[in-house]
Parts: structure tokens; sequence; C-alpha cells
């Protein structure tokens, strides 16, 4: 009973509101975060003083009771002072905020080209494998172990070696990308029931109808797992492949600078790792997006939570 | 052709002569020659004929075989031993020629397709023109009494409506043999009759051949022409029973005296199936041995 009430309050509500609700959950946990991480510097981080607090006049000193090197400023610095990383100017005048998400853009390219790449070539070969059984045998090992290779040792080879210009960054995104969409496309071209196979086959419907109405389809809950997986794996494989490659307009030129001033302006680093994580969260989010429309008319699977 | 548009009689002795399927010598053995798993005779040599616009069902315990026998029928797996003919030709050759319609336990509708759409499916495959498609499938729901809900999704019908957009779908390519494997094994009883009903209408209007697998009693003698009563471990056909009811089925059938004498005739043809001692049988197993004796072994 309390859950059928539960139920229909819930579902009586409008859309708009209950869409809002992931994104308060989101902020109130960004505040938490914000709010222990401040409250640790309080107690145990390095002494802190303002002499005109927001421009306001008042002095405000702070001599942390305890003391741990874990909270000092260059390990964890002020969150405002990581705000001021975002608005200060830099040599060239511009607000960093402005520099970082120009940097994000650039790094989002490669990502996006190599997320293509990536999920073209892991459903061609998905395809390929559910085919040809010897092939699966063959490769999937080969395709397994390229995935323990780490990336950083990766992309030299691939960015250096090809001297591919950014489309080397895009190619070690794709890297990466691929094998989630390999895994799953195998899974979900055989996950589709057996029945459904019988009824294709009893119709005399070849491989290619079999793939185009059943596989395909059928995968599709499976893939758009994997899609999210791999946007996020993207965005890594794209600023990996920025180290080597001596691009410096990339979030991964940004971190290679930022760490080598870091015991200057530590803030700059974990700006430019906000951003980051934000670009990968836009990213998977993206993904959501193309997925609820995709599957809108498909049974709620929350398994995969497709449309939960 | 006035012989198709007469009902076959249930009483001629040696199965109907326009066969739309033959079974002869059909066995089935899963496992045994590559030495993996134990070896499962799941069939033995099952001779059976099946008449245009007939209606038999296949009634059996559990592993008696009868699902598996539809499949062989059907072409989905391919027998150990013994040929299998519709329409006059090799099973497989029917398949490819799309003479089946096929509806299982489970519906196995497509969730991403509407109920017109997954209806359009078969003749999608066929390659059947959209224009034609959409016509055919509005007069298949129409005809399983379904057409208001051609546009909503298969997971929004109930049980019985899923299943109803089964058999329209298994009859869009208006195939000569339906082969329906327990269609309604996993209905509610009250849902179950009234399917036997509707689908009693559908095969009297379609003069399709139906080939039913079912393990209730009540349900094969309603729906069937004939009822073969399989026994299990090997599967074999201990019993044929011809239903004389009259053609029309209706809810008074299930009142009928005659009705329960055959629903009596079928349930102790399951209780002791090797007390059979029906000269039609014998026979065809005589026959059958004798063929296998003269094939020899390694068929």
């Amino acid at each position: 009973m309390a859950v059928t009430a539960a139920t229909a309050r819930r579902s009586s509500r409008p859309a708009s509101v209950r869409s809002l609700r992931p994104i308060v959950g989101f902020a109130a946990v960004v505040v938490v975060l914000v709010a222990v991480w401040e409250i640790a510097k309080w107690l145990a981080g390095d002494p802190w003083r303002f002499d005109s607090f927001l421009g306001t006049g008042i002095r405000i000193h702070h001599t942390p009771p305890f003391h741990l090197i874990q909270l000092s400023d260059i390990n964890l610095p002020h969150m405002w002072d990581v705000v001021g990383a975002f608005t200060t100017p830099d040599a060239a005048g511009e607000p960093g905020i402005a520099t970082l998400i120009g940097s994000a853009l650039f790094t989002l390219r490669g990502a996006v080209v190599g997320f293509a790449l990536g999920a073209s070539f892991g459903l061609a070969l998905a395809v390929l494998l559910v085919h040809v059984r010897i092939l699966e045998r063959a490769l999937v090992p080969l395709v397994v172990a390229s995935q323990t290779i780490p990336i950083v040792a990766l992309a030299p080879i691939i960015v250096v070696g090809l001297q591919a210009d950014w489309f080397g960054i895009a190619i070690v995104a794709s890297y990466l990308t691929f094998f989630p969409v390999t895994v799953a496309a195998i899974r979900g071209m055989r996950a589709a029931d057996p029945r459904a196979f019988e009824l294709l086959r009893s119709y005399a419907a070849g491989r290619r109808e079999i793939l185009a109405k059943l596989r395909w389809p059928a995968s599709f809950p499976y893939l758009f797992t994997a899609f999210k997986i791999s946007a996020t794996a993207s965005i890594v494989g794209a600023i990996v492949g920025e180290l080597p490659s001596g691009f410096r307009e990339g979030l991964g030129g940004r971190i290679l600078l930022a760490m080598q001033y870091y015991t200057l302006s530590p803030a700059d680093l974990w700006a430019t790792v906000i951003v980051a994580a934000g670009l990968g969260i836009a990213a998977f989010l993206a993904v959501v997006a193309v997925e609820r429309y995709a599957l809108r008319d498909q049974r709620a699977l929350d398994a995969t939570g497709a449309a939960s | 052709m006035t012989a198709s548009s007469t009902p076959w009689s249930p009483g001629s002795p040696g199965g109907p002569d326009d066969a739309v399927v033959r079974l002869s010598g059909v066995s089935m053995v899963f496992g045994g020659d590559s030495g993996a798993g134990r070896r499962v005779e799941a069939l033995r040599d099952i001779d059976l004929s099946v008449g245009r616009a007939e209606f038999v069902s296949l009634i059996g315990p559990s592993g008696c075989g009868k699902s598996t026998l539809l499949r062989i029928v059907g072409d989905l797996i391919a027998p150990s031993a013994g040929t299998v003919t519709v329409n006059d030709k090799p099973a497989r050759r029917a398949r490819l020629d799309r003479d089946y319609g096929m509806v299982f336990q489970a519906p196995v509708l497509f969730d991403w397709r509407t109920v017109q759409k997954n209806v359009e499916l078969p003749l999608e495959i066929t390659g059947v023109p959209s224009r034609q498609r959409e016509a055919r499938a509005r007069e298949m729901l129409e005809l399983v009494e379904l057409s208001d809900f051609a546009t909503q999704r298969p997971w929004q019908l109930s049980g019985g409506m899923q299943q109803r957009v089964a058999i329209a779908r298994a009859l869009a390519l208006d195939p000569s043999i339906l082969l329906m494997d327990e269609p309604f094994g996993a209905l509610d009883e009250m849902t179950r009759e009234r399917m036997n009903l509707e689908l009693h209408r559908i095969w009297a209007r379609t003069r399709t051949t139906v080939i039913f697998v079912t393990h209730s009693i009540p349900e094969a003698v309603f729906l069937s022409t004939r009822v073969a009563v399989m026994s299990a471990r090997p599967g074999r056909i201990s019993k044929i029973i011809p239903i004389d009811l009259p053609r029309d089925r209706n809810v008074e059938t299930r009142e009928m005296e005659r009705y329960f004498q055959l629903v009596t005739q079928v349930r102790e043809a399951l209780r002791a199936p090797d007390s059979d001692t029906s000269p039609e049988t014998s026979e065809r197993q005589d026959a059958a041995l004798a063929r296998a004796r003269a094939e020899g072994p390694g068929q």
C-alpha cells in the first residue's frame, strides 16, 4: 500500500520537477564536499588571514588548532583559491575560466573524434566477432591484452610515432573507447531471446536481416551502457594523448603546465582538474540524453539505468 | 480443387492423401557421438501425417519430445534419422520457401517495435513493399481483434493480447502450416479458454494447417481434429485419437458428452501409453521398423 501511494505521488509530480531532482542532488553533494574540505582545513590546515574579507574591510585571522601536512595549502588549496584561479586574469588578460574552457574545447574535439572512431571500430569488431566464431577465439585475448597496456606508455608511440598531429590524440582516445563498446556489443547482439532467433530462422532470414532486425536493436541498452563508459574514457584518452603531443592548447597541456608550477600556485592544477571532471560529466550526460531519446519507447530497464 | 475444400475426415485409416506434413521414421538423439554428455534419445521412430486444414495436437508428459518434434517439423533442428516432408518438399526447402508460421509459448515480440510493426516483421524480411505490408498487418490485427492496439508497444498489452499479436504475426505470411509450441501455456485458465475459442475461429477462417503442442487435455480435444498422444523416454507417439466432434466448435462444445468422452480417452491414453493396441499405430510402427531394417544402420 505504502509503495503504491509513494509511486502515485511521485508520478503525479510534473516532469520538469522530477528532471531537476538529480541536479539538486548533485549540487547538494558538491556543497557538502566543499564544506567538508574547508572544515578540514579550518581544523588542521595552514593558518590563513583576510585583511579585508570580500572588500568589506573585515579582518579575519584563523590559526587552526591542529596541523596535518596533508591539509596544507600546497596539498589542498582553499576553495576560494581554486575559485580565484578561475577568475584571475592570466597573461593574455583573459580570466582563467575562459582559457580553461578554450582548453576543454580543444580536448573535447580530440575526445569526440576519438569516441566516434573508437565506437565505430568497436562496433565493427563486435559484428565481425559475433559472426565469425573462429575469429572471436583468436582475437578476444588480443583485444583484452590491448587494454592491459598502460595508455601513458602507448600514447607517445601513437602520437609521436604516427606523427599524426592532433589526430593522434583522437587515436589515443579511441583506443580507450573501443573496448567497452566491443564487449557490450558482443554481449548485446547475443542477448536477444533465443526464440527470437528461431523466429527469424523460421522466416528464412539471412545473417544481414538478423543483424538489422534483431541483433542491432536488441543490443541498444547494452551499447548505451558502454557509450557512457567510453564517453568519459575518451576524455581521459584525449588528455593523456596530449601529454606527449607537444600541443599545449588542451587540458592535457594545461595539466603539464600546472604541474610544473604546482608549488607556486597549486590552485591552478585543481582548477584544471575540476574542468576536466566537468568535461567528463558533460560527455556522460550527452550520452544519457541521446539514450533517453533513442530508447524512449522501450520498457524501463533497471539493470542499465536506461530509462529509470 | 474440391479435394482441398472438403475437410479431411478423421476416420480414414492411412491418414490424409493430400498430406501437408509427412514424418516418417523420425528419431532424435542428443549428445552421443561426440562422447560429451549423456546420450539422450528424445524421439524414436515417429510417423505422422497431417492433412490440409487439419489441426493436430501433440500432447504428452514433459520431456516426451513434443517441442523437439515441432522444431524438427519447422526445420529449426535436424532429426538424427528419418525424413520430414512439408508440401512435398524437404523441411529445409519448406522453411526457405516460408511455408511456416511459428508461435512460441512466449510471444517473443520485439519491444522496440509497435504492435503493427511486429506483425509486419516477417513481411519486411520477405521484402513485401511497405504499402502492402501495412495493409496486410492491419488485416491480420483485425483478424485477432487488436486493430485498436496497432500503435501500442507490446509490453503495454496483456499476456493474452501479446500472444494474439504473435498469432497475427505468424499468419502474416499466409503460411501453409502453423506450428504452435504451447502458445497458451503461460496464460491463466480463463484467458486460455477464451484464446482457444479465438484460435478456433481463426483456424476456421484461414483454413491453415496447425500442429499444436500442448499439455492441456481439454485444450487439445477442443481445438483438434486429431490428438497425437506421446509417451516419454524415448518420445514416441503412443496413440492417435481422432476428434470426431463437429468441425465448428463453440462454448457448447465443452459441454457435449462426446467432448467429455474424448477428454477421458486422451487422459487414459496418457496414463497408460504402453498398453496401446490401436491397429493403426502398431501397423505404422511395424512399417517403420521394416523400413529401419531395410535402410540399415548409419542412416
